[in-house]
């Protein structure tokens, strides 16, 4: 491909002095947004804001420093976006705070703390992550031990309608968030070794090569364990996920569309027989298509959290009302799934769609990290990990804005909710020990170059390390 | 792996596109729609903690906003709650009536007059505070009004509206009986429901503010508009006599029913009286037969004319129309000219007939709101006086000015008389209709009657354990008028 020409001869710089820049900026948003939450709701500039603001930059430059010494030639965007939607999501959770009198804020800074510290043991620890193809089948055996933890009778918890949350000791847990990060780990595990298999073998029709019949095990059993947790725990957000994840996957491991064409089936098929068979299912898609008829309807107005957001984002128009001004603190759990509810309506759209477009940049890095990955496991990895960023902050926000029916998911970085932040950071970590690898000058040359461009590289490559320090 | 990796980067571009289209959909296309959504607290919530514009009485607050420390940030309170509660009315979360309602846009900023102000707070960075709103009340004028009513004792029902005839400017509108609208007006909304629940039931109807909205017969005060009607026919004037009698059996009646007296008022026996005497004992017999001589038609129109069968006021509402009957017969007529029959009117409506004659018969449009402010004490627009219609000849108005003063003077409406001022007055009596229900007592009157300032109504729809027959009805009503007319004159 000259793709991978291009890359062998192209050399990537460290860019750390750019990242740094860009977590200046991604601080002034997160403590500025502070600042005006303080400013719109009491008027002045909150009291804390120097050991918030302290405590902020603290923890951004340890995780600053240790990617400059043990990723070195990591993505310099990644950081400060996360940074920035951390940030952001800790001032409104604050405003939140302070219209209902909760400490919500207090909890996730502490949260965010023990993700950054994951975030570093994660990097320190891992220094090449195709170390985690050894743990295939063990994250995946861990992986379903986690999602059917919240099954189990004293242990699991029902919040909202949804059984999966789990209570050890005085925290609560959401399994589920841990699972995603080891399914991506087991799939790219599995599927690299068998992707040959997967992708060969199959019949063509109508333009479509389908796959052989006794390939589709693992397909079938995915679909079954996603169906199971939409039936189970009626979690319809992260069975979504879950399954989405897998068949991205699947296609990208065998280049076949027609893996597409049979998990889309198998999908349309499941969410069909879940509409006619479970009512939470229904009742979702009947607020979806009518929220204003149930609004206020006598019997548990199931759509008031979803009309009073967009009560709220209509309010805040094209500019919002400005931080502090709205009144978010009417949507029930404005600090969890409906966080972009909140946003929209202080923020406006100008807000919303930043937020969509950073989001959109985090998802853009992981899929170049796997672009020029070198290898065929972290490629996978990189999509995997890019795909559940992109799949649940579209499931979650199409689901506030009324896109699609409403499913229960945090909207990472930004909603309250330690298991879904410190998930997100290590998700981080392990897309940023991809890139850095990925981004790092090959020190071992492809065998069908020539003697001379491989010195050149050599030199080239130590020139430019001595050039950035 | 690459290509299928492209292909991904596309679809998760498509399902980002979606989001922000989506987004823009709602928060700029749909953003109308869910604003002027009715279940939309929001809008409700913001109005009801805005920084409104205060109602001001000669520059003092009746009405104004002020700050608290609960999520609503502003408190309306009302000062003087009772004596103003019927022309300020409340702001709940709920609902507002009275000049907070109609008054609305200005007091809470939206109004286009205040644009420029709204611009200015906008750069600067300050929260826009409504506009103030300045009435015509002339607060001793209102308070002469207040306490004269409230004197009569407790569970008095009743109101005064006193107009400065040449411009229409609402001088004093008291009702009672009243609220407070600072309970409506509070931020505990289960106590709110619960006193609005208690005023609305109320039989009293104290919510009613009895000046605009409130329509009775208005008894001998409307032989004044039978006098014009007479005296516009061209065939009396003021020192004509009239036809009287002790009794007066209307055309096409036989009995008691269709038979017209004077309540034993024998200065209307003679067969002819001179018109002065009619006016000063408040003759039926006279009136009765006046307004059948001139006509239903000409009746009609002379009532048109000082505004019955119309809406006129536009700064307060909702406003009650009086009424005068269209198609009535003779003896039907003979009754409306003594203000029976189906005559309606409001105590505006009378204080409208004496303005007019007061007013060389001239009737100005009445009006409450005087100026428009800006927070800042710009004055952004100010009410001219407008003609409502021309009811009588200045001639005819002079001629009924001698009259109402001849009345005042030497007849039953001597209660009003300022010593040292010429006062022109005619007092009524009504009956109620209802067996066991007192008839209502009226006074209209207006002074000093060579240079009008004033003209004012008195009704009095009961007060307990009081008589209110034409004489009484004249010693209750007369001096609520005269201090309202002493506090504007003085």
């Amino acid at each position: 491909m000259s793709q991978s020409g291009m890359i062998m001869e192209f050399v990537h710089r460290r860019r750390r002095g750019a990242e740094l820049f860009l977590l200046v900026l991604a601080l002034a948003v997160g403590v500025g947004a502070y600042a005006a939450v303080g400013l719109g709701v009491e008027g002045e500039i909150p009291t804390g804001i120097l050991t918030y603001g302290g405590w902020l930059t603290g923890l951004v430059i340890v995780a600053h420093v240790v990617v400059r010494f043990v990723a070195p030639y990591a993505d310099p965007v990644l950081l400060p976006i996360v940074a920035a939607l951390n940030g952001l999501g800790l001032a409104i959770i604050h405003r939140l705070d302070l219209s209902l009198d909760t400490t919500y804020a207090r909890q996730q800074l502490t949260w965010m703390t023990l993700g950054v510290l994951l975030f570093v043991v994660t990097l320190l620890v891992l220094r090449d992550h195709r170390v985690l193809q050894r743990f295939t089948y063990t994250s995946g055996l861990a992986a379903i031990v986690l999602l059917l933890l919240p099954l189990v009778p004293g242990l699991g918890t029902e919040i909202n309608g949804a059984q999966i949350w789990i209570n050890v000791g005085p925290f609560s847990f959401q399994p589920g968030e841990v699972a995603k990060l080891l399914l991506v780990v087991t799939f790219a595990g599995y599927l690299v070794l068998h992707r040959d298999a997967l992708a060969l073998a199959g019949r063509r029709v109508l333009f479509v090569d389908l796959p052989r019949g006794r390939d589709l095990g693992p397909i079938l059993l995915m679909w079954l364990i996603s169906l199971g947790i939409l039936v189970f725990q009626t979690d319809l957000g992260s069975s979504l996920l879950f399954f989405g994840l897998f068949l991205i996957m699947l296609y990208v491991a065998t280049e076949r569309a027609g893996w597409l064409i049979v998990g889309g089936g198998l999908f349309l098929g499941g969410a069909l027989l879940a509409y006619r068979f479970e009512s939470h299912v229904r009742v979702r898609v009947d607020t979806w298509l009518h929220p204003f008829d149930f609004y206020d309807d006598a019997d548990g107005a199931k759509s008031y959290q979803l009309v009073e957001s967009m009560f709220g984002m209509g309010w805040g128009g094209l500019l919002g009302r400005g931080l502090g001004l709205g009144m978010p603190q009417r949507i029930p759990r404005a600090e969890s799934d409906f966080i972009m509810g909140a946003l929209g309506e202080e923020l406006g759209l100008t807000g919303v769609i930043a937020v969509i477009v950073l989001y959109g940049l985090i998802v853009e890095r992981a899929l170049r990290a796997a672009l020029i990955c070198r290898d065929g496991f972290g490629k996978l990895m990189a999509v995997g990990l890019g795909s559940v960023v992109a799949l649940q902050v579209f499931v979650v926000v199409g689901g506030v804005t009324r896109l699609i029916p409403l499913t229960g998911l945090t909207t990472p970085f930004l909603s309250y909710g330690g298991s879904s932040l410190v998930a997100n950071w290590v998700l981080i970590a392990l897309l940023l020990r991809i890139s850095d690898h990925a981004r790092r000058p090959a020190p071992m040359l492809a065998t069908d170059d020539d003697a001379d461009a491989e010195a050149t590289q050599v030199v080239k490559m130590q020139v430019d390390e001595g050039a950035n320090r | 792996m690459n290509k299928p990796i492209r292909t991904i980067s596309i679809f998760c571009m498509v399902l980002f596109l979606a989001l922000m289209a989506n987004a823009t959909y709602l928060q700029y296309w749909q953003a109308d729609a869910l604003t002027k959504d009715a279940r939309n607290r929001r809008i409700i919530q913001e109005a009801f903690s805005r920084e409104r514009g205060a109602i001001l009485v000669s520059r003092n607050p009746v009405a104004e906003s002020v700050e608290t420390d609960d999520e609503y940030k502003f408190q309306r309170t009302y000062p003087q709650p009772f004596k103003y509660a019927p022309i300020t009315g409340w702001f709940s979360y709920y609902s507002q009536t009275g000049i907070e309602q109609s008054q609305n846009d200005v007091l809470s900023g939206d109004d286009s007059r205040l644009f420029v102000t709204r611009l200015v707070d906008l750069v600067n960075g300050n929260n826009t505070e409504g506009g103030r709103v300045s009435l015509t009340i002339d607060p001793a004028a209102q308070t002469a009004a207040f306490d004269g009513l409230r004197a009569l004792g407790d569970d008095v029902q009743g109101a005064v509206v006193a107009i400065e005839p040449s411009t229409g400017k609402v001088l004093a509108n008291a009702s009672l009986p009243t609220y407070d609208p600072n309970l409506l007006a509070s931020h505990d909304f289960a106590s709110v429901s619960e006193n609005y629940d208690r005023l609305n039931a109320d039989p009293a109807k104290p919510l009613l503010n009895r000046g605009i909205q409130t329509t009775l017969p208005p008894g001998s005060t409307f032989k004044l508009v039978t006098a014009a009607a007479a005296i516009e026919s061209g065939n009396w004037d003021a020192s004509s006599t009239v036809p009287a009698g002790a009794t007066y059996q209307l055309p096409e009646t036989r009995g008691p029913t269709g038979l017209i007296d004077n309540d034993g008022r024998t200065q209307c026996d003679p067969k002819q009286v001179p018109f002065e005497v009619a006016m000063e004992y408040s003759c039926n017999t006279t009136f009765a037969q006046l307004g059948i001589e001139v006509g239903a038609e000409a009746m009609l129109e002379q009532a048109e004319a000082f505004g019955f069968n119309d809406h006129y006021l536009d700064d307060l509402g909702p406003q009650a129309v009086s009424v005068y009957p269209v198609g009535a017969n003779k003896p039907q007529t003979g009754q409306a000219a003594i203000g029976q029959f189906d005559v309606r009117a409001t105590p505006l409506q009378m204080a409208m007939v004496a303005a007019g004659i007061a007013n060389g018969g001239v009737v100005m449009r009445p009006y409450y709101v005087d100026e428009v402010q800006s927070a800042d004490l710009d004055i952004l627009d100010k009410t001219t006086p407008s003609e409502l219609s021309r009811a009588v000849s200045a001639t005819t108005a002079n001629e009924l000015t001698k009259l109402m003063v001849a009345t005042v003077a030497e007849g039953t409406a001597s209660p009003g008389a300022i010593a040292g001022v010429e006062v022109a007055g005619k007092t009524g009596t009504a009956q109620s209709g209802v067996e066991g229900k007192p008839p209502y007592a009226w006074y209209v009157s207006f002074a000093p009657a060579d240079d009008p300032q004033v003209a004012v109504a008195v009704m009095i729809e009961s007060v307990p354990g009081q008589d209110t027959d034409e004489i009484a009805g004249g010693l209750l009503g007369g001096p609520i008028a005269k201090a309202v007319m002493e506090a504007v004159i003085r």
